[in-house]
């Protein structure tokens, strides 16, 4: 049957929090107001206030406090409205959450789960459409991550619910409409693999999140030009699936990394620095990054899409580095 | 209150000095390194709250946490070991004088991060109430904490959803080397606390015995109310703020001044305020034997921490992604 992203991670959270019994939803307008994004719609009459707990709008405060009661025995879903406003929270999720567990010589583990929004498009101005996942990707003792599918969308969150660390899940704002099929049970799966959403062997295209969608356009339009490319879902950010990654590039000698966040100091430049390090010798050309230009995104549509990488600057990307 | 119930209070804030003491003279000796923040002078406040709490209560604490982590169970040779930075320290010696945890002792830590830890007590509190566990939650945190959003946000969380958890604000006056009139606009601190409509209440927090008393009020009221309460404890730190601290920012004449009200000192007068000779002499002795027990519990610690083994960087790899 074919849900829609945001009606997979809707299902997703029901049931989390109807497998555990000490689990509950903190975020700002969650409950009453159904989710900034609808994600959460109905909970609050499904569930009660109880577990469906709408947070002044303080995220320092409701993510220490998910800190806070996941120490003490309970499995806190927060939701940070978007990873914009979470850099408020970055003290809590970053000074305690990824490093009590180290800091305390393993006594405190942090059942714990961040959902939050990240990425533009929307004509929101500069401040409403980051994507600082590669920053957290940085932080030692954090699992990242971003499922781009509505398969992910629907089991990520299950599955991190079973982890006994702090796992953060990036939803991208442009997801939420997509409607594709997901299957009702799953045979296996593991949120922390990367994935191959399509062989290819010509060039490896690494990407995540937002601009998964536009690389599988990009791989479909370059198919017609006679090149396979091969596309790898990242899923996890941390920690990067590197057995995936290498044995792709090793395969196909060509690689491009498109990363919806800023270039310098970038997730993509990490995953191009480990691959120049682990594949030197089989590579046929430069490892290639497309990603955000260095700007803060502007409101009129036509210069936020001259900044994020786009359906078309991915086709060219690959036709100049397949020439 | 009785004899009995003085003299233990009494002992406890000696147990906190003694070890205070001791930490900064191996902190001369470099066997203790990074920063060290010691609680000499303001023991009254954790002696008289932590004395009364049960096993089972949570206890989140500051940076200037030895005295809190000591009295609320976990053993001088956990933290002599961790400030030694051993593997048999509470954190298994990672932490460091910051960073004591313990878990079976209910100790959260120890926060470098001023008032991070106050939304960290918030969700234990929480949890506790979600979960029907009988337990009370008690955070630390000094006055300079009360400048930040996190001490703000928690308030209000902890008002709004009826949390039963008690505020200990520990106002020594200076946020390191900054005086509370030169970073708060309302030095009257409780009528921040009842600007969220939490009930609170100022505190000699030098006086162990009105500490003890005001405390015992408030945690009856969390208990019973399903509420916050919020008290301020106003006591002052003889020592420098770290061992860095060249102390530019008070005058000496102000140390001495509050030094004439020393929280041992005073304890010990309310004690024998009204002592025969005789019961004086008997007294002076008891207190003698209690001060050499204190310092054979905590020189037994130190050789037990010297003696200790460190981590293997091999082992650390199991932990972190």
């Amino acid at each position: 049957m074919k849900i829609t992203y945001r009606e997979a991670l809707n299902l997703s959270l029901k049931d989390c929090l109807n497998l555990h019994p000490n689990s509950f939803l903190i975020g700002e307008d969650v409950g009453a107001y159904g989710g900034t994004y609808a994600v959460s719609k109905n909970l609050l009459k499904e569930f009660g206030s109880d577990k469906i707990i709408d947070a002044p709008l303080s995220e320092v405060g409701f993510t220490g406090l998910g800190i806070g009661a996941a120490m003490g025995g309970m499995k806190p879903i927060v939701e940070i409205m978007t990873i914009n406003f979470a850099l408020l929270a970055f003290d809590q999720i970053i000074n305690t959450a990824a490093i009590v567990n180290f800091m305390s010589g393993g006594q405190i583990h942090l059942p714990l789960i961040i959902r939050m929004t990240s990425g533009g498009g929307r004509q929101l101005g500069a401040q409403h459409s980051n994507s600082f996942e590669g920053w957290l990707a940085h932080i030692p003792g954090l699992k990242i991550l971003a499922p781009a599918t509505v398969e992910d969308a629907r089991y990520m969150l299950i599955y991190a619910m079973n982890e006994t660390s702090p796992v953060i899940i990036i939803e991208h704002a442009l997801l939420f409409n997509i409607s594709e099929e997901c299957p009702d049970v799953l045979q296996e799966f593991n949120p922390f693999h990367a994935q191959l959403k399509n062989v290819g062997k010509d060039l490896t295209l690494i990407t995540y999140g937002g601009m998964l969608p536009r690389c599988m356009q990009a791989c479909a339009e370059m198919k017609k030009k006679g090149f396979e490319i091969e596309v790898i879902d990242l899923r996890c950010l941390r920690p990067l699936d590197n057995k995936t990654i290498f044995s792709s590039v090793k395969k196909n000698h060509r690689v491009l990394i498109v990363d919806e966040g800023w270039r310098s100091g970038s997730l993509a430049a990490e995953i191009s620095s480990r691959i120049t390090e682990n594949c030197f010798y089989d590579l046929d050309a430069p490892v290639y990054r497309l990603c955000r230009k260095e700007f803060p995104i502007p409101y009129p549509r036509h210069l936020e899409e001259a900044i994020i990488p786009r359906f078309e600057d991915i086709v060219i990307k690959l036709e100049e580095i397949l020439k | 209150m009785d004899t009995a119930t003085k003299i233990k209070l009494l002992k406890n804030m000696q147990r906190v000095r003694t070890l205070e003491e001791l930490c900064a003279e191996l902190y001369t000796k470099e066997k203790i390194r990074g920063f060290l923040h010691l609680y000499i002078g303001e023991e009254a406040v954790a002696t008289g709250v932590i004395s009364q709490l049960l096993p089972n209560d949570n206890v989140l604490g500051t940076y200037r946490e030895h005295g809190h982590a000591l009295l609320k169970g976990v053993s001088a040779k956990k933290i002599f070991s961790e400030m030694f930075g051993k593997i048999d320290g509470c954190s298994k010696g990672r932490g460091g004088s910051m960073h004591l945890y313990s878990v079976t002792d209910r100790f959260f830590g120890g926060s470098g991060i001023v008032a991070a830890g106050i939304p960290q007590a918030l969700g234990l509190a929480f949890a506790a109430k979600k979960l029907k566990e009988s337990r009370r939650t008690v955070c630390f945190f000094g006055e300079g904490a009360m400048a930040e959003g996190a001490f703000h946000e928690s308030m209000n969380m902890a008002s709004l959803w009826n949390v039963p958890i008690l505020f200990c604000c520990e106002n020594n006056f200076y946020a390191m080397g900054t005086a509370l009139s030169r970073s708060q606009s309302q030095i009257d601190l409780t009528s921040k606390a009842r600007s969220y409509l939490i009930e609170a209440e100022k505190v000699d927090g030098m006086n162990v015995y009105e500490v003890f008393d005001k405390t015992k009020f408030a945690l009856d009221y969390i208990e019973k109310e399903q509420r916050p309460f919020f008290l301020e404890f106003q006591t002052y730190r003889f020592r420098a703020h770290s061992m860095f601290d060249p102390e530019l920012y008070r005058e000496k004449e102000e140390v001495e001044k509050w030094k004439t009200r020393d929280p041992i000192e005073l304890a010990k007068k309310e004690i024998t305020k009204s002592f025969t000779d005789n019961e004086n002499l008997l007294f002076i002795k008891e207190w003698e034997e209690i001060q050499h027990g204190i310092m054979l519990e905590m020189s037994e610690a130190i050789n037990f921490a010297e003696n200790a083994k460190v981590e293997n960087f091999s082992d650390l790899s199991l932990e972190v992604l």
